[in-house]
């Protein structure tokens, strides 16, 4: 098969399921909200001291995003597994590893893109200072697409269980934790005044070993799912 | 629709299947050409939809190997793949997406046709509904809209199962037809089906695996 | 000959003899080195002249630790085997491997916990072994807990390979971080679990815990390989020969 018709075929998928997901638009809404309220939730369980907020802003922003990406995951594959055209994308003549990064591409841009919007809103509800409502821009820009890519594996190997949702929580979490650490470090770090390109770098490295790595681990996984 | 000479055959070697601790069969071995068709026969749970997955390449068989022109077809991989086309029990379609959407995915995930998907869709008689979604079509033009699959890729060997489901008798005909031209053009066809599979002009290979049970 | 050997080794049939022969000599070795470790470790070995006798459980605490790595190392190797080659047998040893390498994990966040209670009042601190070793629990808990989702043992091999795969790449990674998390955020006390200087007398016992808790882990993975080989091939003639005999 051609590289053209490879180029081709993943246009087509990213433009099918960012179709699919404008069909049901209402539906874009509920991660967002989720990571809105979670935020929110925290002020109210451990006061609203602007210092303490401040403090802990960093941390519970990242937590709250990766509780939200964690929420719409299964989106990735279940109503293709459903409906039989995930089996299909196994049987074309492509690599699975490449319309893989199409759909997790496509997840991203419905899902992680809207969080990196709505949180300098959630800078200001904790009082975060500008420099690290930037920074924190930055680290969900690098951070949320390793969150879409590392998230899709465990989806793949959970895809055809019933319970699939409860475990998939346990198989991803702990895979976030590096991510956690350095996002909401270099947040952090920004507040304080400090220079974070060591913290970025880190987030970067994550990023390019997620995108190298993680779509053949997802197509085995889902070759494995759906014998 | 392009004539096929030269196409490989499609052999089956020692084929073991088990499934939940039961072996459902054994030793199975056949050699499908082109022009051909297989016809699986069987009691419900007897393996059809197993030994159906495992031609395709989805399901690793326990013991025994597949060739699709003397190579295993796990060892082909997407050359294998680029040559078939699967319909399941599932239709494969997405019902949020139009029937002329539907194909275009289709055909950009296998090897394009000259068909056009408009042509593709009279055939399968969904002529009128290109642009309805899917969603909105009754079972017997969803599974016909997902017979229409097989039809806008370059394919030799089309695996079935169950392909006549909700369809009405002259659905279950003008789909009969499509298969009988498919296999005169040298295609290939493995089906499994509780509605008599009748194809003329076709050579059927029947195996009932209920018999071939151990 | 060596091609002969493998394809014996491979066989569960093979396996089972062979590793039934195999576990009592194991298993002797294993008890009389952990009796030697214990006795060097906690009767010959000086107080540490800061941690006076409780860093003793490091004995214990250390070896626990270095096992828990190790086993998941194996575990996601034979894995990756089973995956690659399709060998039964690697299959088993994996899956295997899984529920004893959690076993070390757990020893080892107990016996770190009891170590640190002594010197600093608390049961739990957030220091960067520790930290790392919790996570490592949870790693081993997801490949657990994927395995006996899956109803099909083959199907369910595959996929908690893929799974044991992909947290071997991220231990490193997860240690590191883990590791520079802890530095960020230390408060004014030193991280109690550096070991005190290593002298001969505590190196002995540390490594003879060591090799030992080795053989405890190959002997007790060969008799739960036994009992899964039992299970997958129970419909096969040799099992139900056997399961007469008995």
């Amino acid at each position: 098969m051609t590289s053209d018709s490879l180029t081709r075929a993943f246009a087509l998928l990213l433009k099918r399921d960012l179709l699919l997901a404008m069909r049901h638009r209402a539906e874009m809404i509920n991660p967002l909200l989720f990571f809105v309220l979670v935020t929110s939730l925290f002020p109210l369980g451990i006061g609203a001291e602007p210092a303490l907020l401040r403090a802990v802003g960093p941390g519970v922003i990242w937590v709250a995003a990766l509780l939200a990406a964690l929420l719409s995951l299964e989106g990735i594959f279940r109503s293709d597994f459903e409906d039989g055209t995930l089996e299909q994308f196994l049987l074309s003549s492509h690599p699975v590893s490449v319309l893989v990064l199409a759909k997790v591409l496509a997840h991203w841009l419905i899902t992680g893109l809207p969080l990196l919007l709505v949180s300098p809103l959630l800078g200001v509800l904790l009082g975060l200072p500008g420099d690290a409502i930037v920074i924190l821009l930055v680290t969900l820009a690098l951070g949320t697409p390793v969150l879409s890519l590392i998230g899709a594996i465990g989806v793949a190997l959970t895809v055809g269980l019933r319970k699939g949702g409860m475990i998939l929580s346990l198989l991803v979490l702990p895979l976030y934790i590096p991510l956690l650490i350095f996002a909401a470090s270099a947040v952090d770090t920004a507040a304080a005044g400090f220079p974070v390109s060591a913290h970025l770098s880190l987030i970067s490295a994550l990023l390019v070993l997620a995108l190298s790595l993680s779509p053949f681990a997802t197509a085995a996984a889902l070759r494995v799912s759906l014998s | 629709m392009t004539q096929r000479e030269h196409s490989p055959a499609l052999e089956a070697h020692a084929l073991q299947c088990i499934r939940d601790d039961r072996t459902l069969f054994s030793e199975l071995a056949f050699r499908l050409t082109p022009g051909e068709a297989l016809v699986l026969e069987g009691r419900n749970g007897s393996g059809k939809t197993s030994l159906l997955r495992i031609l395709c390449g989805i399901r690793l068989p326990d013991a025994g190997t597949v060739s699709w022109g003397g190579t295993d077809i796990n060892k082909l991989g997407p050359d294998y793949h680029v040559d078939t086309a699967y319909v399941g029990h599932r239709d494969g379609i997405k019902l949020d997406l139009t029937p002329l959407e539907n194909l275009a995915m289709a055909r950009a995930l296998g090897k394009p046709n000259n068909t056009t998907l408009e042509a593709a869709l009279e055939k399968v008689d969904l002529h009128g509904f290109e642009d309805v979604l899917t969603r909105n079509l009754s079972a017997g033009q969803q599974r016909r809209l997902a017979l229409a699959r097989l039809l806008v890729t370059d394919t030799v060997l089309w695996i079935l199962d169950e392909p006549f489901t909700s369809l009405d008798t002259d659905g279950i005909k003008s789909i009969e037809k499509l298969f009988e031209q498919h296999t005169r053009d040298g295609g290939m066809l493995a089906v499994t089906s509780h509605h008599a599979v009748n194809l003329a002009n076709t050579r059927c290979q029947r195996i009932n695996l209920s018999e071939l049970a151990p | 000959m060596f091609n002969n050997f493998f394809h014996r080794m491979a066989s569960p049939k093979h396996f089972y003899g062979l590793a039934g022969k195999l576990i009592p000599w194991l298993a002797v070795p294993c008890l009389l080195l952990t009796l030697a470790g214990l006795y060097y470790g906690l009767v010959k070995a000086p107080p540490d002249y800061q941690q006076g006798d409780s860093y003793r459980i490091m004995f214990i605490h250390v070896p626990a630790a270095w096992m828990s790595m190790f086993i998941y190392v194996v575990m996601a190797g034979a894995g990756a085997i089973g995956l690659i080659w399709r060998i039964k047998l690697a299959e088993v040893v994996a899956i295997s491997s899984a529920p004893i390498g959690a076993s070390f994990t757990f020893l080892a966040l107990v016996t770190g916990s009891i170590w640190g209670k002594p010197m600093w009042g608390t049961w739990w601190v957030w220091d960067a072994r520790l930290t790392s070793e919790l996570i490592l629990l949870f790693l081993y808990l997801g490949v657990i807990a994927l395995h006996s989702a899956i109803d099909d043992k083959r199907t369910a091999a595959r996929a908690v390979a893929i799974l044991a795969l992909v947290g071997v790449i991220n231990i490193p990674i997860i240690h590191y971080s883990v590791e520079w998390w802890n530095t960020l955020h230390q408060g004014p006390t030193v991280t109690k679990f550096d070991k005190p200087s290593i002298h001969m007398s505590m190196l002995i016992p540390l490594l003879l815990m060591a090799v030992a808790f080795k053989l405890y882990y190959a002997f007790v993975v060969l008799m739960r390989a036994r009992c899964e080989v039992l299970e997958r091939e129970c419909n096969s003639g040799w099992v139900q020969e056997l399961a007469v005999k008995e």
